[in-house]
């Protein structure tokens, strides 16, 4: 029997006056990956915010290894083991990317020295830029360091928003062959988030479809790529 | 010459005194966006806090040589960033996420509230302090004009230069001067990499504190007074150095305290002492009116 890692059970938010999360459940096993996907405004981005504490859960609730988060501060949650690569990347545009990568590894109480061999191998382009301020990389670059950035904190869950948004075909490739080289390396757990559905679907073991803040489908990777409703929705129906 | 070379060596020392509370507004805009107007009240608290020190060190017969000037900084420099975190604590951190107003009017309230705290517990009189710090180098003599370096003038440049190198490491170097930079290119994210933004947030008013209590204990000794109001108009100078440096620019407001310190200084012995502070008002109004972004500050956010 698989142990869940992530459970989030009924969790509702918003902002405002403005619901964007009405209840939403579902669960992420140790060692899968997992993604949800779901159109633009879905609120795909307020779910992994909301693991995260920001935007605060307004019902239901969060479970990281059985144990309950929903309340934490931010700061607590990101130390306990969670990291995030969010949408827009949001790279620290005036530190260099060494600093960057520092910045994920010192809070959560990591050794920058050990953290970074494993990053720069898995992208040694950031090695190459390390000394370069985060602001002036190329869009996959920024791609790439933002995930770094998460990894430094070695987190027991990933959670990774669009890795692929913006990039040239050929690089988000690259950064899809990252995440499933270190699921099947170090058994790392994540939960990606993704409007490229397909490439998504074919690296995730399971998925969940978010429509307008509900939780209206899921399965398994393969089971999901062959339903009619997300190749019309999701997959431009030209797969 | 010998004038001129006088006057800058007096600009100097003054503007090194504006440049250490500047540095405190700019920390402070820097991470949450708002003008701590209370940051000129807290350098007078420093001010007061040297004074009550040192009045205490003479009285025991121990006010003697660097080591009680450096006690009295240490003193001060603990007492006033007491100060600063409780205001932060108390005026600005439950105004967080609120309208953009509210901490402004909240610092406003602070300022009001620290002089007549001050006023009250002190007194509103003027206090005098007998020099304590005397004698100087002569550096050059050109009729009977001596140009002279003061001893007390050293200690501004020396200690101003210290505090600053130590400043310069912390936020360069260290882990919380990495958080301190990140909570202020991106708050959500420090958080999201598990930094403890409160705690941050209070750090740098705290840093910022005991750097204005240096400036307090500074200008206490080399003008030998301290009032209630005094925060006043130093801050507003202060804060005119951080506007013309660049807001947000730690370099740009010690550049822009030591033009301010030199400005009024050349002011004052060319055209008019009574005057010297319109000189650095009207330097504000003109650097808000033609370099809101000051001389070391960004253009425009970098686009990520
Ligand atoms: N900061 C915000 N303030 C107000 N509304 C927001 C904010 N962020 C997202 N929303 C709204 O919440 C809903 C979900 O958005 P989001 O989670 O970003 O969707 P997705 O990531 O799936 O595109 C949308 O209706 C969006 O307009
Ligand atoms: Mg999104």
């Amino acid at each position: 029997m698989a142990q869940t890692m992530l459970e989030v059970d009924n969790l509702a938010t918003g902002y405002g006056a403005v619901q964007a999360l009405k209840g939403v459940s579902l669960h992420v096993d140790k060692g899968e990956i997992v993604t949800l996907i779901g159109a633009n405004g879905a609120g795909k981005s307020t779910l992994l915010m909301s693991i995260c504490g920001e935007p605060r859960a307004r019902a239901g609730r969060v479970l990281l290894d059985g144990e309950d988060i929903t309340a934490r501060p931010t700061h607590e949650i990101m130390r306990g083991g969670v990291a995030q690569s969010p949408e827009g990347r949001r790279i620290f545009p005036r530190m260099s990317v060494l600093e960057n990568l520092v910045m994920g590894a010192q809070a959560a109480g990591q050794d920058p020295a050990t953290q970074l061999p494993r990053v720069y191998d898995l992208f040694p382009r950031l090695k190459e830029r390390q000394a370069q301020r985060g602001g002036t990389l190329s869009g996959g670059e920024q791609q790439m360091l933002a995930i770094g950035r998460a990894l430094m904190s070695r987190p027991r869950l990933l959670l990774l928003d669009e890795p692929s948004l913006g990039l040239a075909p050929l690089i988000s490739r690259q950064i899809f062959a990252a995440i499933r080289a270190l699921n099947e390396s170090e058994g790392l757990t994540v939960l990606l988030v993704e409007q490229n559905a397909n490439q998504a679907l074919r690296l995730a073991h399971r998925g969940y479809v978010l429509v307008t803040g509900r939780i209206t489908m899921s399965g398994s990777g393969a089971e999901l790529l062959a339903r009619p409703e997300i190749r019309d929705a999701y997959l431009g129906g030209s797969h | 010459m010998a004038y001129a070379l006088q006057q800058l060596i007096n600009g100097i020392s003054l503007g090194m005194i504006y440049g250490l509370i500047a540095v405190g507004y700019t920390m402070v805009y820097g991470i949450i966006g708002m003008i701590n107007f209370a940051h000129g009240d807290i350098f007078m608290v420093g001010a007061f806090i040297s004074l009550i020190a040192i009045l205490m060190l003479i009285s025991g017969g121990m006010m003697e040589g660097p080591a009680a000037i450096l006690l009295v900084l240490v003193i001060s420099m603990a007492f006033t960033a007491l100060y600063g975190w409780t205001v932060e604590r108390v005026a600005y951190r439950p105004l967080r996420g609120s309208f953009r107003l509210a901490p402004l009017i909240s610092a406003i309230g602070m300022s009001i509230v620290l002089q007549n705290f001050v006023q009250v517990s002190q007194g509103a009189r003027v206090k005098p302090l007998e020099p304590q710090i005397t004698g100087g180098v002569e550096l050059m003599r050109e009729g009977n004009f001596v140009v002279q370096l003061s001893y007390m003038q050293i200690l501004i440049i020396v200690s101003t230069l210290a505090v600053l190198a130590i400043f310069t490491w912390l936020v360069t170097q260290t882990a919380l001067g990495r958080a301190m930079r990140a909570c202020e290119q991106d708050r959500k994210m420090a958080a999201l990499l598990g930094i403890n933004t409160d705690r941050t947030i209070s750090l740098a008013f705290v840093i910022g504190a005991a750097l204005a209590s240096v400036a307090g204990t500074l200008y206490l000794l080399r003008y030998g007074i301290a009032d209630f109001f005094m925060g006043f108009i130093v801050g507003v100078k202060a804060f005119t150095a951080a506007v013309l440096g660049g807001i947000g620019s730690l370099p740009g407001a010690v550049l822009g305290g030591l033009l301010i310190g030199l400005i009024e200084t050349f002011w004052s012995a060319y055209f008019s002492v009574q005057y010297k502070d319109v000189a650095a008002f009207g330097i504000l109004v003109l650097a808000l009116v033609f370099l809101p972004t000051g001389l070391l500050g960004r253009q425009e956010v970098e686009k990520v």
